[in-house]
């Protein structure tokens, strides 16, 4: 058993190091135009994280918004900006130590801090195949509606409380499609082109 | 730790290397915000750090990283749909702002934005 590669991990290291790898890409290069294609990469290989831990309809999204809406939106800012003196942009040297001396730090506090929970570290072999794959499409349309499908039993410990089960995400849903429309109205006012008198 | 990394490849992964993941793409996130002078640059800082968050998000309301009463479960789905939501809306008011900006000041340059400077 000890041999045997379990796919799902081999999987994850994959997306895993190309999400890192061009994660750091991002931040190493200096063309806007590569930066903004490392960007889609990585945010491609997260999506395939998201896929892997069971997200698929956060996944979908993921590669529908962000990669297929938000990045070419993006794009459009480094075409509609990218005179020749733009392109490349130096970053100052000095710049560059405190960023490494400071990311350094935050990674050595933050990985630590992520192994050293031993209810982290992931599931039994025989656990994790065991365990059956159900998409969370309705149960996350459900949600956004109101209605809890995944928590119908409410949990022992919430018994004293004689509320509502749990109220869903239909009022968050509502504030943000109206957040969207008037950001996009708000976007487009500013974004508008200036007639210059001359 | 070593114990972790050794058999990553034979055993199933965890919250903690997701976790971890999130961490890798947030500092380099922050650091992309921090020392870009390129304003989309910013922007794409901005996105690589929510993705960071959003990851952390998925990996904690998994059922196939950790399988427990503790999970965030469907919870952590619905907040990184938002997040993904809210983020869109930030990058076009951001895009917006970058183009009218650059319009002014024929500069995309951050370190250019200093008229509210006293």
């Amino acid at each position: 058993m000890g041999e045997t590669i379990y796919w799902p991990s081999f999987f994850f290291l994959l997306c895993a190091t190309l999400a890192c790898a061009f994660a750091v890409a991002v931040l190493l290069a200096t063309n806007i135009v590569r930066m903004a294609f490392y960007l889609v990469l990585s945010l491609s290989a997260t999506a395939g994280l998201f896929f892997l831990a069971g997200a698929d309809f956060v996944g979908a999204m993921q590669l529908m918004i962000y990669v297929g809406g938000t990045l070419v939106l993006l794009i459009f800012g480094v075409m509609l900006t990218s005179q020749e003196r733009f392109v490349e942009m130096k970053t100052w040297s000095g710049d560059w130590v405190f960023a490494f001396l400071i990311g350094g730090m935050l990674l050595m506090i933050l990985i630590p801090a992520a192994f050293s929970v031993p209810q982290w570290g992931g599931l039994k072999l025989a656990d994790s195949e065991s365990m059956v794959v159900q998409d969370t499409a309705t149960p996350l349309g459900m949600g956004l509606l109101g209605a809890r499908v995944d928590q119908l039993v409410e949990p022992p410990d919430r018994q004293e409380h004689s509320g509502p089960l749990q109220p869903g995400y239909l009022l968050l849903f509502e504030i943000s499609s109206v957040h969207l429309l008037v950001v996009l109205v708000g976007a487009a006012y500013l974004a508008r082109a200036k007639h210059k008198k001359s | 730790m070593i114990l972790l990394f050794a058999n990553l490849l034979t055993e199933p992964v965890g919250v903690a290397h997701y976790v971890t993941v999130g961490a890798i793409l947030f500092t380099c996130g922050l650091l992309c915000m921090a020392t870009k002078r390129n304003a989309l640059g910013v922007l794409m800082g901005i996105e690589l750090v929510l993705n960071g968050a959003n990851l952390n998000l998925i990996a904690f309301g998994s059922p196939y990283l950790r399988n427990d009463a503790y999970s965030l479960g469907l919870d952590g789905q619905l907040m990184a749909l938002f997040v993904i939501v809210l983020a869109a809306a930030e990058a076009a008011v951001a895009l917006a702002i970058v183009l009218n900006f650059y319009n002014n000041h024929d500069s995309i340059d951050v370190d250019r934005a200093d008229q509210l400077q006293g």
